[in-house]
């Protein structure tokens, strides 16, 4: 059982118009085997606290705290808190010309356990994950995000989650591009995640469609970089009929 | 990697961001007036006394270290036969052949200086001859070159329906002008790798000519990892209707290292092809490299297919690297023409995405210079040299800490 504690976190970024703050004291406990949903209209915060989390240089934590189990992740470096158990699935993920998918697999599980995965159980586990996924053999030998299309970038990420088994998953906004069968498939992957290592999960969305697939325990409205509501998976339900105006007029 | 388009010159020790981002004119179009020449009309001549002393000046000599090439470009050159050793293969021949031979020439004459002073003491050319509708596979090595300025003239010849890939091993000490003629016969497929991989203090200039035939198609492949100066200029005329050339550069360039290579491609007959891909990484004080693509579609060249490019991964302060493409057109029939030019440094969203995976900062960087090389590698198609290549590459890294230039 571990525990990802956010408290208090106030974050701003740097633009050409100065700093600007964007998350303004967001409180948030997630304990293994928990999915929370955070749901909110754009430039709420939502991918802030995806990146903050992940450590992404460009988001300044001006206060607050990140804990995991305790240990501190604001002071470890990006692929120090990979190693302690974080994981994000990006929405934008980058091209890495020349380094193909196999490599980039075997280099991260290498660098996640500390040492190199048994060969033969690591092709096997990359061959059924990618069955799972729907996703072709050729897919291995293709340079890490190069040419993919969105749907195919987003399997690629989940591929990583079920691959890398890490403590927490962030996924932001892993929905928004895909059509139905690849929402599926993604959502399945993912309850498989959290099937066999009890993965707590913070599921960034816009909309509601992808808790269809992958059922919150709770839901966490961002508004204007803070949690405005919180609730179980009803709140979910509301917003579908409701949208989001209710607490941007709260906001203005 | 961030790399902006159309990128003419970089130089991290004086650039803005802005300069980086493209946002500055093209750094060779200024302060000269521009010649009324197209580029088949540049001066020729197998005879050095025809061309001035170079004095560093010259369009083609102005970003090359001009003081340290003094012997091969004025002084005295050895042209007795250069030591070389080659594997065997059926269907693969070599001899020395007297200058007055026809073929010598046949693919093309020099337009600089040091090029025609090799022509010209050389005294005997080394014809490798490719036999017809043979598959061959050879290894040219040489490593005995010496410390000698000397000259070297070699001539290899595809004949028709021939399909061979030729590599030219270079190691050991090395004060070598050379001129490397290619001859494709008609529908042959030849690959011609040259790999330098020379000690620290040679200098290696090159001109390479290729003359490709009707339906042929010629790889044209330069690895340049070790040496003080390497300068190789190759030059594809593609003479006959149906021809392609596929020309590919990788190099990695060190502290104090000047690397360059002036690409000249000429689409002179109908529906002919062209790639050009250059890439290559900068690390430490005074590395230097120049890549410039010129392009001519001629009047014959209806149908062209052409695109070239050249891409120049930073990886320290206190590197050079110019990057000039020039495209000439004189047909208005063509099926394409494009290229691109950039020259950039880590793009922070690849280190993240892989640091992200927890693979530390390190490891990453050298992931990501591996795989923006590995696309040059890849089209390699030797699998023995692949690998040597990677191995050579992971030193260069290991060698030099990669430092953050944030």
């Amino acid at each position: 059982m571990s525990t990802l504690k956010i408290t208090d976190l106030h974050v701003s970024v740097e633009t050409e118009q100065g700093t600007t703050q964007i998350l303004r004291g967001v409180d948030l406990t997630i304990n293994s085997g928990e999915t929370h949903a955070i749901m909110g209209p754009n430039g709420s915060g939502k991918s802030t606290l995806a990146y903050t989390i992940a450590g992404h240089p460009k988001y300044k934590v001006e206060s607050g705290s990140i804990t995991l189990d305790g240990a501190d992740v604001l002071a470890m470096t990006v692929d120090e808190r990979a190693r302690a158990g974080l994981f994000l699935a990006m929405q934008y993920p980058v091209e890495i010309p020349g380094v193909t998918v196999t490599n980039f697999l075997r280099t991260a599980k290498t660098a996640i356990d500390g040492e190199a995965p048994a060969i033969r159980n690591w092709i096997k586990d990359v061959r059924v994950a990618m069955e799972s996924l729907r996703m072709d053999k050729t897919f291995a030998e293709r340079n890490v995000n190069e040419g993919f299309s969105g749907g195919e970038k987003k399997r690629h990420e989940i591929l990583q989650l079920e691959l890398l088994k890490p403590r927490f998953a962030v996924l932001d906004e892993t929905d928004s591009g895909l059509d139905v069968d690849a929402l599926k498939i993604v959502s399945e992957g993912v309850n498989r995640a959290k099937e066999a290592t009890g993965l707590g999960i913070l599921l960034i969305t816009h909309y509601t469609r992808i808790l269809r697939y992958i059922k919150p325990d709770f839901v966490h409205v961002f508004v204007n970089g803070r949690v405005a509501e919180e609730g179980g998976p009803e709140l979910a339900d509301r917003l579908e009929n409701e949208g989001y105006d209710r607490f941007l007029e709260l906001a203005v | 990697m961030s790399l902006a388009p159309d990128t003419t010159t970089t130089d991290t020790t004086t650039t803005t961001i802005a300069e980086q981002l493209g946002i500055k004119a093209h750094s060779d179009g200024t302060g000269r007036v521009a010649p009324v020449q197209t580029r088949s009309a540049r001066f020729k001549s197998t005879n050095p006394e025809d061309f001035e002393a170079v004095n560093g000046r010259e369009l083609d000599w102005k970003l090359s270290p001009v003081a340290k090439l003094t012997a091969f470009t004025a002084g005295e050159l050895d042209g007795s036969r250069f030591p070389y050793s080659a594997t065997e293969s059926a269907g693969v021949s070599f001899s020395w052949i007297p200058v007055t031979d026809p073929r010598v020439g046949s693919a093309g004459i020099p337009e600089d200086r040091a090029s025609a002073n090799a022509w010209t003491a050389a005294t005997e050319v080394l014809l490798v001859s490719i036999g017809a509708e043979d598959v061959s596979e050879i290894t040219i090595t040489r490593d005995a070159t010496g410390q000698t300025p000397r000259a070297a003239h070699i001539v290899i010849e595809a004949a028709p329906f021939s399909k061979s890939t030729i590599i030219i091993r270079n190691t050991g000490d090395a004060q070598l002008v050379e001129n490397l003629e290619i001859l494709v016969g008609e529908s042959a497929n030849l690959s011609v790798i040259s790999v330098q991989q020379w000690n620290d203090d040679a200098i290696h200039l090159g001109s390479h000519f290729a003359r490709i035939g009707r339906d042929a198609s010629l790889k044209h492949a330069l690895v340049s990892l070790g040496g003080d100066v390497i300068r190789i200029n190759p030059s594809a005329h593609l003479a006959e209707a149906g021809g392609s050339v596929d020309l590919l550069g990788l190099y990695f360039a060190d502290a104090g290292q000047h690397i360059e290579q002036q690409v000249y491609v000429f689409h002179d007959a109908p529906q002919t092809k062209s790639r050009v891909t250059y890439k290559g990484a900068l690390q430490g004080k005074g590395a230097r490299t120049v890549w410039v693509g010129d392009v001519l579609i001629g009047a014959k060249g209806t149908g062209t297919d052409s695109y070239e490019q050249n891409r120049n991964l930073v990886l320290s302060e206190g590197t050079r690297a110019d990057s000039i493409p020039n495209l000439e057109i004189e047909t208005g029939d063509i099926a394409g023409a494009g290229h691109a030019s950039a020259t950039g440094r880590f793009d922070d969203e690849q280190l993240f995405y892989l640091q992200a995976r927890g693979i530390n900062e390190e490891e990453a960087r050298k992931l990501v210079v591996r795989g923006f090389l590995n696309e040059i590698v890849q089209q390699l198609h030797v699998p023995s040299l692949e690998e040597d290549i990677h191995a050579a590459l992971d030193i260069e890294l290991e060698n030099v800490h990669i430092a953050s230039v944030n």
